[in-house]
């Protein structure tokens, strides 16, 4: 083993050992270092690219939508129900006390001031990610009124709001914008 | 194998021990590329090829495997999603330049690691095996090369399809429906590109499986060394790791800066504009070559240009262009002298430093070039001598060649003095 | 065997080589091959140099915008950019506002289908559209171009060989062909001589005819060198849109590979340093 020995007779050379620990510790930590490094775009490619977040907002055109109307349009690949609800639908959701609510919000908390009377929600249940009837027209709206989820039967209200079955939360209210009176930005 | 004097594996934490029963999976990468393979320690920097394309094959798979998460592999689409991969998505141009330039570098570090294994004679006997499986290895890259080549679907992707799935063509009577079979249809087409991708993805894969093969038959003997002369005892050997897992380890080092400077500042210096052009049936670049690796194999194709008796020039091209590959599966066979290394052959030396080296050199010029004199001509010089080299001359040359006095030891080698008995 | 069979086969590749090899010697001596006309008369790029040129290149903003503008004025009528979105404008420093009303005022309105009737329609584009190309399809192009097909100008400065001075090049190298250019090499009907182009003879008329075609916004005088500089400037740009980002991270990549070299070297030194004491001390 006469390269074993050399080596271990080397390193009780006093004073030497230390420098010679340092530069291999050194050397090894920047390989590492430069591979965790490289491990960021490898991981990050993944993520959505330039095309797809250039669609990531749309500006919806909603003058033809006329009282008590909506429609299902689609936004980051997913649907969107914009409707215009009507005086007693407004009247309705404002009507219901916050402490019946599971996830207490207010039509106001849900829409722009001003423009109480659209309602844009994403159209995926909270609880699986189903796509809820009502927005076309003669579907089935639930007992409240407002949407309901065929897949487990949740009910949503005029507000979209949930208050039946077993979703945990209200519709989501994606960050939208008016433009205009008739041309709102979602996203 | 292994030497009697290799370290043995002990594993320090129980973790260690409770793994070396269940699994000894730490043992086998300890004695395999650790310090329990002694290698010889006067291996200079022709050694270092080996697993510097190894870890470009690494490189290319994972670069390749991210390419695949974004390509679509249509005829309609795969310009366009390729081009997808260059603007938007996140780093892409990234991957799709070191994927394209990744594969020069495998075959440059394949190229040198070969023509180490041909000036020290690391194909001749116990060593055939190992020679053997580099071979297949070198074929399957070749395969996967071409292929993905074609993925692009650029003007030189395309006609580069058809030129050498043309080449079946010349084969007398079933060559046109081999064609066909190839190509799924008469032309490069969806199903050519379809199948051409999975055969790429697949492939590699075959690649690092010959590869294992190719280390543990390498692990038999032992790694081959500047003088060709046996290792003899525990003198003439150091542990793989942390000696030559050092010297890898700068070198790679180097390897990455050559290619950043070519990933980073010239990616498209080895390629060729014509890709950039969507591929068009109806248009012919117009000089169709392969990448700059496949040149010396493509200057022996073209040189043939003449007929024989009733052996078309096409197919003799073709023959010639395999058999010029094939040739080295018998080479340890052909090679008779019982040197192994070209430091202690006088003739082998010359031959190969002022024969084969200038050969490739021109074929693969004359590969690159314009099919036009003088380079077809240049070319058929360089194809004789080529065919001679390995067919003629090395077969005849142990007849005549005196050897220079081998040293006795690896260790007298490198120290100039008689082997001491020590230890 | 194997070297008796082997030295037949070699015999017979080496022998057939050097036999075609005479045969071809004789052939160039006794007939030598003519150049085409070609290789007389073409001329290689002129010397152009860019902002973008080498590893410290850098995008100049303004000579893209500019060079958009004359792409905008001057090219997009035939040639397409199908690979290049507005939004990608915002890299040659336009804003968001900018975009979409370079997109909504674009000549050439992006083809989709009527939500109302479900048939081909059009629309005025948006940020996030590629832009639009001038004719529907390529038979269409070739029909509108007297058979010669305008190619798409996103890649054109990688797709030829010579790159952005090519461009350059022929943009500015229209001339009446030589007097001694012979008849067969002529330009035919609607073809127009330029020597910076391979065949010489090539269907597009010179596109930027004269002075002053656009009017730069930046003040900058629109000479014809000064527009077909700027063009290949931005078509440098719409083939290779991530050439900053790659210089820069190249610099990085590069700096950091340095120093984890030399520390390797310096790692791979000592611990070698044992064996080649052992072997100095057997030479002492």
């Amino acid at each position: 083993m006469a390269t074993v020995e050399t080596a271990e007779s080397a390193v009780s050379e006093e004073g030497g050992v230390r420098r010679r620990d340092f530069i291999n510790i050194a050397a090894v930590s920047f390989a590492g270092a430069g591979a965790v490094a490289t491990v960021f775009p490898l991981v990050n490619q993944m993520n959505p690219s330039a095309d797809v977040l250039a669609l990531a907002s749309i500006e919806v055109d909603i003058s033809a939508i006329e009282e008590g109307q909506s429609i299902k349009t689609s936004w980051r690949k997913q649907p969107i129900f914009i409707r215009n609800l009507t005086a007693p639908e407004i009247a309705e959701a404002n009507a219901v006390s916050l402490d019946e609510l599971r996830d207490p919000e207010t039509l106001a908390d849900r829409t722009t001031a001003g423009k109480e009377n659209w309602l844009i929600t994403l159209g995926v249940c909270t609880h699986l990610g189903c796509v809820p009837l009502g927005a076309a027209q003669g579907e089935v709206k639930g007992e409240y009124g407002g949407y309901f989820c065929p897949c487990h039967g949740s009910h949503y209200d005029t507000a979209a709001r949930i208050r039946k079955g077993p979703a945990p939360t209200n519709l989501v209210v994606p960050e939208h914008e008016f433009l205009s009176d008739t041309v709102v930005k979602i996203g | 194998m292994s030497f009697p004097w290799a370290k043995h594996y002990t594993p320090s934490t129980e973790f260690g021990q409770w793994m070396d029963e269940k699994l000894p999976l730490p043992r086998f990468v300890y004695n395999s590329l650790g310090a329990g393979y002694p290698a010889p320690r006067n291996l200079n920097y022709m050694w270092n090829f080996g697993s510097l394309a190894g870890i470009f094959l690494v490189v290319q798979i994972v670069t390749g495997i991210i390419l695949a998460m974004h390509y679509a592999a249509n005829a309609d689409i795969a310009f366009d999603s390729v081009e997808h991969i260059m603007r938007d998505v996140n780093s892409g141009w990234m991957f799709r330049y070191a994927h394209a330039n990744g594969a020069s570098f495998f075959f440059m570090a394949i190229y040198l690691h070969i023509g180490r294994g041909l000036y020290y004679g690391s194909y001749k006997a116990p060593r055939e095996m190992i020679w053997l499986l580099g071979v297949v290895i070198y074929l399957l890259a070749m395969a996967t090369a071409f292929m993905g080549y074609v993925l692009p679907w650029g003007q030189m992707s395309f006609w580069g399809a058809k030129v050498i799935t043309g080449l079946f063509e010349a084969i007398p009577l079933v060559g046109t429906p081999i064609q066909e079979l190839l190509l799924g249809g008469f032309a490069p087409d969806n199903a050519a590109l379809n199948r051409f991708f999975s055969l790429h993805y697949l492939l590699p894969f075959m690649i690092v499986g010959v590869i294992i093969l190719h280390i543990w038959a390498l692990h038999i003997p032992g790694s081959n060394n500047p003088t060709g002369v046996d290792v003899k005892g525990p003198q003439d050997t150091v542990p793989f790791h942390p000696y030559y897992t050092a010297k890898d380890g700068w070198t790679l080092g180097l390897a990455l800066i050559f290619f950043s400077i070519m990933l980073f500042f010239m990616p498209n210096f080895l390629g060729h504009a014509e890709n950039y052009i969507p591929a068009n049936p109806l248009s012919t670049p117009a000089n169709i070559v392969p990448e700059w690796y496949f040149w010396p194999w493509y200057a022996i194709l073209r040189a043939f240009t003449v007929d024989f008796l009733f052996i078309p020039a096409k197919l003799l091209g073709v023959l010639a262009m395999f058999s010029a590959i094939l040739v080295w599966f018998f080479l340890p066979w052909l090679d008779k002298s019982p040197v192994r290394s070209g430091g202690y052959r006088p003739l082998f030396k010359k031959f190969f430093w002022f024969g084969l080296i200038p050969c490739i050199a021109v074929l693969g010029y004359c590969g690159g070039a314009h099919a036009e004199e003088p380079f077809v001509m240049m070319s058929q010089i360089a194809t004789a001598y080529y065919f001679a080299h390995f067919l003629i001359i090395l077969p005849l040359l142990s007849s005549f060649e005196k050897p220079e006095p081998l040293p006795n030891s690896i260790t007298e080698a490198v120290t100039g003095k008689p082997l001491e008995q020590a230890s | 065997m194997v070297r008796i069979f082997g030295m037949l086969i070699g015999l017979f590749f080496t022998g057939w080589m050097l036999v075609t090899f005479v045969l071809g010697a004789n052939e160039y001596v006794t007939n030598p091959p003519v150049k085409a006309v070609e290789y007389q008369f073409h001329l290689e790029p002129k010397e152009a140099s860019f902002k973008s040129d080498g590893p410290l290149g850098k995008f100049d903003r303004q000579q893209l915008q500019r060079g958009f503008q004359v792409y905008k004025e001057v090219c997009a009528a035939c040639h397409s950019l199908r690979l290049v979105a507005f939004r990608n404008l915002e890299e040659l420093g336009y804003n968001e506002d900018e975009v979409k009303a370079i997109a909504a005022n674009w000549p050439i309105p992006t083809p989709d289908i009527d939500p109302a009737t479900g048939e081909m329609s059009s629309r005025p584009s948006l940020a996030a559209d590629k832009f639009p190309k001038p004719f529907a399809n390529d038979v269409a192009a070739g029909a509108a171009n007297n058979n010669a097909i305008p190619p798409d100008l996103s890649l054109i400065t990688k797709a030829r060989h010579g790159g952005a001075p090519y461009i350059y090049s022929l943009l500015t190298g229209y001339q009446d062909p030589p007097a001694e250019l012979p008849e067969s090499s002529r330009p035919g009907p609607g073809l127009h001589y330029n020597p910076y182009f391979p065949n010489l003879n090539l269907a597009m008329a010179s596109p930027i005819a004269g002075d002053d075609m656009v009017s730069y916004s930046d003040g900058t005088a629109a000479t014809v060198d000064q527009m077909a500089m700027d063009v290949s400037a931005f078509l440098i740009w719409s083939a290779e849109p991530k050439l900053e980002e790659r210089h820069q991270l190249g610099w990085a990549v590069i700096g950091f590979l340095l120093i984890a070299t030399i520390l390797a070297y310096l790692s791979f030194r000592t611990i070698w340093a044992d064996v080649k004491a052992e072997k100095k001390k057997k030479e002492a």
